[in-house]
């Protein structure tokens, strides 16, 4: 009854993804698995992650051993019920990888014109409020990779570029969180999204409180990833670092203050950042927003009252090691917003456990506004 | 993004430069590229098509055709260079460098020095280097070693479409002279290049593969066989880290130096002949550097010490290919003291 067998397939994360490498198992054979545990640890040439398991079962088979590289689709595992004939389901798999290859459903990319700016969106799936992600401080929408997809399942969510960063224009109307958040409703009126529950990573996060505070009944709900506007205390050697950087030793040195375990930043994701920061403004545009947002070495935008007062669902995410905005900024939210802690990471919470974060999004936007 | 092929990437470079900067004008043979046709003008686009469409979007003051003389060619621009402006000439190949060489060697690569830092010579040369097309032994050399030899001069190798875009726009805003060498079988060579203009740095090569059991150096085309080589390589155990200097002039010498602390094991693979070459010298610095970490002597893969020959067998015979890059590093790794 292979009809009860589910295949564990080598993930694809990120638009760029064509392989990964089993790190190590942490379930073994025979294990029994819910949906959701963690799976294996798959190193990629940009990331270290783990994968979950997406069905409960028994482990019946690890197929993939420690030190393999497969490419993406390839089978890790079978888990299924203890009866079920497995041989027969991983002969067979082959035709069914083909199959899902076929109707891969990743996220589309295309470019709009919102505010005066080319703005580069990442769409995927669809009903539902839809769910807008916005990324960080000299990130871009390929940052939401692990997420994007899993939210995705149930409902349309949108990732953009900001002005500056990713595929997006680089000349910048303004740099400030009105100019910035001014983009963001100008891309959501562009693509007919009148209420959206948005979602925000540091200045993202930022800018997705600016654009709740500014433009009233367009949020359903605020989810702030270790946001800025909370307090005046920032990393300033990492946002000078990131500015100055040139060689790929230096960013990779200021990209280990992002992460809680250094060993997860792989070297294309230095790779993308120095082809980023190698095109022409790109340079102008970051100084900019960080002198409109981080200047004399403390922020200066300051939204926690704002928040405060909105009268919509807030939740605030926080990775307890962060190294570029204190945690211990979570708790001036607290009782006003959902406080949610995470023990295993640093300013990148979404990317180093992303399983947890999308399951804190999906309850959290579950709830009734 | 977009893939393209390095003479698209290398055509959007000059083209966007020239847009940016009015200074920036470009000199050489038929790089307007009417020569050989009925008499219509940018017909081409150089023998290669690489600067086809200049011409129209620029005009003949900024698109500049000369009659068949290396050395006015490259005297005009060193002369240009040292007095405002920002010229991109075009040395064929690079195999007529005997003609013009004095105009680099001694003149525009000895300016700055020569007149105490207060003239800069912000010239690009670039110059079509390597064998493969049965064009014999005067049109097929790979000379950037004798250009790499002069101090004054920065030399650029690109294996990538990638990277002649952002080599070359680096280049032209650079304020000393840059000679550019592009080989014929990268041209069609495809890579995502971003639509917008980048600049990568002098100086930093690119790690193409990670590895640990031996570090590949290779230039231009042979970044290419030794991606080949290192494929066939894993399937037999061997996990081949392969860097590409981009520049040969400056030269990253601590990235090599890193990898092969790590690895301890070094093969150079390099199109040019061997005597007193680029492969030599990066043998030489990392002999120099890593001696205690070498677990195996440093090889070389390179062309023989001979001309590069017309006849189609031996000319394949002479361009260091996958096959022999896989076993100068079977041979390395097996290396027992």
């Amino acid at each position: 009854m292979s009809a009860d067998l589910v295949a564990v397939t080598m993930p694809r994360w990120g638009l760029t993804m064509t392989e990964g490498k089993v790190v190590g198992w942490l379930k073994a054979e025979g294990d029994a698995v819910e949906a959701g545990d963690e799976l294996l640890e798959i190193e990629t040439s940009k990331i270290t992650s783990v994968s979950e398991a997406t069905a409960s079962g028994v482990l019946r088979r690890i197929v993939a051993k420690d030190g393999m590289t497969l490419p993406v689709g390839a089978l890790l595992a079978v888990i299924g019920p203890a009866e079920a004939e497995v041989d027969a389901f991983i002969g067979g798999f082959e035709v069914i990888a083909a199959e899902e290859e076929a109707e891969d459903t990743g996220p589309v990319l295309r470019e709009i014109e919102a505010g005066g700016q080319r703005i580069r969106v990442a769409e995927a799936g669809e009903g539902g409020v839809p769910v807008v992600l916005i990324h960080g401080f000299g990130a871009d929408l390929g940052s939401w990779m692990f997420n994007q997809p899993v939210l995705a399942q149930k409902r349309r969510v949108i990732a953009l570029d900001l002005p500056g960063h990713g595929a997006s224009g680089k000349e910048l109307g303004g740099a400030d969180d009105a100019a910035l958040s001014g983009v963001v409703v100008a891309v959501l009126a562009e693509l007919g999204v009148s209420r959206a529950h948005l979602v925000g990573h540091s200045l993202g996060g930022g800018i997705a409180a600016a654009v709740a505070i500014r433009h009233p009944g367009l949020a359903a709900s605020l989810t702030l990833i270790a946001p800025v506007g909370l307090g005046a205390e920032i990393n300033v050697g990492f946002i000078d670092g990131f500015l100055r950087a040139q060689r790929r030793k230096e960013v990779a040195e200021v990209l280990t203050l992002l992460v809680r375990d250094p060993e997860l930043i792989g070297r294309s994701m230095v790779e993308d950042v120095l082809r980023f920061k190698r095109l022409d403004n790109v340079g102008e545009a970051l100084a900019a927003i960080a002198a409109a947002w981080f200047a004399d070495g403390r922020q200066t935008v300051a939204l926690g009252e704002a928040i405060s007062g909105l009268g919509i669902p807030v939740q605030v995410i926080w990775g307890a090691h962060d190294r570029i905005i204190p945690a211990a900024q979570a708790e001036t939210l607290r009782g006003q917003a959902t406080v949610n802690v995470l023990g295993l990471s640093g300013h990148v919470p979404h990317m180093e456990q992303s399983g947890e974060v999308n399951r804190l999004i999906e309850r959290f936007i579950g709830l009734p506004g | 993004m977009a893939l393209k092929t390095t003479r698209q990437a290398i055509n959007e470079a000059l083209a966007m430069e020239m847009r940016r900067d009015k200074r920036v004008v470009v000199i050489g043979e038929d790089v307007s590229g009417g020569a050989g046709t009925d008499g219509s003008r940018d017909a081409y686009g150089g023998v290669l098509g690489v600067t086809r469409g200049l011409l129209g979007e620029f005009g003949d003051s900024r698109v500049i055709d000369t009659p068949i003389t290396e050395s006015a060619i490259m005297g005009a621009a060193a002369g240009a260079a040292a007095t405002g402006l920002r010229p991109v000439a075009e040395l064929m190949f690079c195999d007529f460098l005997g003609v013009c060489f004095d105009q680099l060697l001694n003149q525009a690569a000895k300016f700055r020095y020569m007149f105490g830092g207060k003239v800069k010579t912000p010239l690009v040369v670039r110059t079509m280097i390597g064998a493969g097309r049965g064009a014999a032994a005067q049109h097929s050399q790979s000379l950037y070693q004798m250009f790499t030899a002069v101090p004054g001069l920065k030399v650029v190798v690109p294996s990538n479409a990638y990277d002649a875009k952002g080599l070359l726009i680096e280049a032209i805003r650079d304020d000393d002279p840059v000679i550019f060498c592009e080989h014929k079988l990268v041209y069609d060579l495809k890579s995502e290049v971003p639509d917008e203009a980048y600049r990568i740095p002098f100086g930093e090569a690119n790690i193409v593969r990670d590895g640990e059991d031996v570090t590949i150096v290779a230039l231009s085309r042979m970044v290419h066989f030794s991606a080949e080589a290192a494929d066939v390589l894993a399937k037999e155990g061997i996990d081949c880290e392969i860097i590409d200097p981009r520049t040969t002039s400056p030269l990253d010498a601590d990235t090599i130096a890193e990898s092969v602390e790590r690895t301890g094991r070094l093969v150079i693979v390099d199109e040019s002949t061997p005597r007193c070459g680029v492969a030599g010298d990066i043998a030489a610095i990392i002999g120099e550097r890593c001696f205690r970490d070498l677990k195996a002597p440093i090889r070389r893969v390179t062309a023989p010490h001979t001309p590069v020959p017309f006849s189609p067998v031996l000319e394949k015979l002479y361009i260091p290919d996958a096959l022999r890059i896989a076993e100068a590093v079977r041979q390395t790794v097996a290396y027992a003291r």
